[in-house]
């Protein structure tokens, strides 16, 4: 078990380790640190001690060993276009990624369980056979085509709800702001949060109908019905418990998944979050602020999935810990 | 000579029609219109040229005065437009004949890619097993990790900075199919490598090893043969997920250029407008693009319940 642990962890770091490598490398290739501090101005000989002293003449190893050393101390360099530590600018925009992702997440878990859930257990039945088609529709339909609709009818052809922004939001604990606790804020929220949960809700929907007929067949749930226990026992106790262990795991994984497609759905409703600003940093050129998106998702992910991948281990008795993917 | 081949085509033919899978394609109404509109979409895109009435990559046959007139049978509908213009006065028919073929070309090129090296890493994990094995394995985990659609949007905005937007224009079909390509082969290695494992086993790998060929022929005469089907079925979802990704790639502005618009490029360029009034821009590449993804994916999934075994049992 701790080796399982060590080599789940020790993974986690190589893989943060390649991930500031490649954004270090980015930092370096792209756009002249120099000509962003002082312009054109400068004559070669002023710009040529600058860069010694500024260390950008030292070899890429020791320039990257700076790097992470700073980027440890949470120093991920400044935007140029917000003239401010580009990790506090990421921190600025997070809450509303956060408030997004919340969102989303609400309606899958409302919409996905039980559908998928009643889907399995009456796979004939013409509500099962809708839901499955609108899944299908559902997947095929790309995100950002849900998101356009959802303004045209929404917005702008019924002008129900806003079409663009955050509204308005309150500070928790002086810190964190979010929009998911004022009227104004849910209005703003609905739009871009169904958007977001659409990609992923047909998924959790075939997923979690396949895990439970795959379970229902089994048979410890056969023998249950021939204990005589009641159906709603047999369904939610037997079958829907284990059901989600799967369930829980791919959940895991997807909401790492959801920030990829929060850069769509931002940048549809222009909600003010680290999607639309990494677009916004891509269109500037502004390097340290994609280099510390960069680092930020890649830390997101990482932890996710360090995370899903233990509490799978040690839920689920089946595992090898040893080389998670021999059990195929 | 020429009894020969048509007795193999005849053979052929009469192969395909005793086929389980073209006997549940001819019972299926769903298999059998997704399939049709999926043809008519390759057909017409690639007749393009001679089908649309402008070419919208010629800057010269398109009118600046001709912007946004709206679609046939509505207020101020121009008749040379059946689907009315855009911004740049470019007839939307045309423009979405050619989109589409160009989403289709990415969707198709980028799959191959991503089989191409998807099955070499899958047969060589599977086969050889071991330390390779377990390498290959967890590159492929992680990269699944980061999502196709992330790992793709830092590579393009990182080329499109440092190469500058000329260049980006003049590759980015290449440029997408390989992005798409290469971040999307877990999927494919993962399968082989399931399948490899069941496979390599039997006794006709061994009757090979035996006569003492060597593994390369192995894996891909012998083996490979055998993984079509489950390749098979999720080619067609990830033909569909590489048009996905290259629209939404393309609405970002990362992808095709303006000038050589794809469906999500039309897409992009006609979000700024639905806002006025100009619904068209959008909603007819948006319906062409969802269109042709689900018949895709309802091909897709026709295919997995006649080709897996597993659900054949139930």
């Amino acid at each position: 078990m701790i080796a399982f642990l060590v080599r789940r962890l020790v993974q986690a770091a190589v893989v943060m380790l390649v991930i500031s490598v490649l954004s270090f490398s980015i930092q370096n290739h792209l756009g002249d640190p120099l000509r962003e501090l002082v312009g054109q101005s400068v004559s070669e000989e002023i710009r040529d001690a600058l860069r010694t002293e500024m260390g950008l003449n030292d070899p890429f190893l020791v320039q990257y060993w700076r790097f992470l050393g700073n980027a440890v101390k949470g120093d991920l360099g400044t935007s140029y276009f917000f003239k401010r530590p580009a990790l506090e600018v990421i921190m600025d925009k997070l809450p509303a990624t956060i408030d997004l992702v919340m969102g989303a997440t609400f309606w899958i878990l409302v919409f996905s369980i039980p559908v998928g859930a009643f889907a399995a257990i009456n796979p004939k039945h013409w509500f099962s056979r809708l839901s499955m088609g609108f899944s299908i529709v559902g997947i095929s339909i790309p995100v950002f085509l849900t998101a356009i609709f959802l303004i045209y009818v929404f917005a702008v052809e019924l002008g129900w709800l806003p079409s663009y922004g955050r509204g308005d939001t309150v500070t928790l604990f002086g810190v964190w702001t979010t929009s998911l606790l004022t009227g104004d804020g849910l209005r703003h929220l609905l739009l871009p949060s169904i958007s977001l949960a659409s990609v992923i809700l047909p998924l959790f929907v075939r997923m979690i109908r396949s895990e439970m007929m795959e379970v229902l067949e089994t048979e410890y749930v056969k023998f249950a019905w021939a204990k005589g226990l009641p159906r709603q026992r047999v369904w939610m106790v037997h079958a829907f418990k284990n059901t989600l262990l799967p369930v829980v795991t791919v959940g895991g994984v997807q909401i790492g998944i959801m920030v990829a497609y929060t850069i769509l759905t931002e940048t549809v409703f222009q909600w003010p979050g680290m999607g639309f600003m990494f677009l916004e940093a891509i269109n500037r050129v502004d390097t340290p602020l994609i280099v510390a998106y960069l680092i930020v998702v890649g830390l997101i992910f990482v932890i996710t999935n360090t995370v899903v991948d233990i509490v799978y281990g040690l839920v689920n008795p089946m595992v090898k810990l040893v080389g998670k993917h021999d059990e195929q | 000579m020429s009894s020969d081949t048509l007795e193999i085509s005849g053979s052929f033919r009469k192969r395909l029609l005793d086929s389980p899978v073209y006997y549940s394609f001819v019972r299926n109404p769903t298999a059998m219109a997704s399939a049709a509109v999926l043809a008519s979409f390759i057909l017409s895109s690639a007749l393009a040229p001679w089908l649309a009435p402008f070419d919208p990559w010629d800057q010269t046959q398109f009118d600046i005065m001709d912007s946004e007139i709206p679609p046939a049978g509505s207020d101020g509908a121009d008749g040379r437009f059946l689907l009315g213009t855009d911004a740049m006065g470019r007839d939307m028919l045309s423009t979405i004949l050619y989109g589409t073929g160009i989403s289709i070309v990415i969707g198709v090129f980028a799959t191959i890619l991503q089989a191409a090296i998807g099955v070499t890493v899958g047969l060589a994990a599977g086969y050889f097993g071991g330390r390779l094995d377990s390498f290959l394995m967890r590159i492929a985990d992680i990269q699944l990790s980061f999502t196709t659609l992330m790992v793709a949007i830092i590579i393009l905005a990182v080329f499109q900075t440092t190469v500058g937007p000329r260049f980006h224009e003049d590759f980015a079909v290449m440029i997408i199919i390989l992005v798409i390509g290469v971040a999307e082969w877990p999927q494919y290695a993962r399968t082989v490598r399931a399948c490899v494992l069941g496979e390599k086993k039997k006794e006709y790998v061994d009757a090979a090893r035996v006569i003492g060929l060597g593994p390369t022929r192995i894996l891909y005469r012998h083996i490979l043969p055998n993984t079509f089907s489950p390749l098979l079925v999720i080619s067609t979802v990830q033909v569909a997920n590489a048009i996905i990704t290259e629209a939404a790639l393309s609405f970002l502005g990362l992808g095709m250029p303006v000038t050589k618009p794809s469906l999500g490029a039309l897409i992009r360029n006609g979000f700024e407008f639905i806002f006025s009034g100009a619904w068209w821009i959008t909603a007819f590449p948006a319906v062409v693009l969802v269109v042709l993804i689900l018949s895709i994916n309802l091909l897709g999934d026709w295919l997995r319940d006649v080709l897996n075994p597993r659900l054949y049992e139930k």
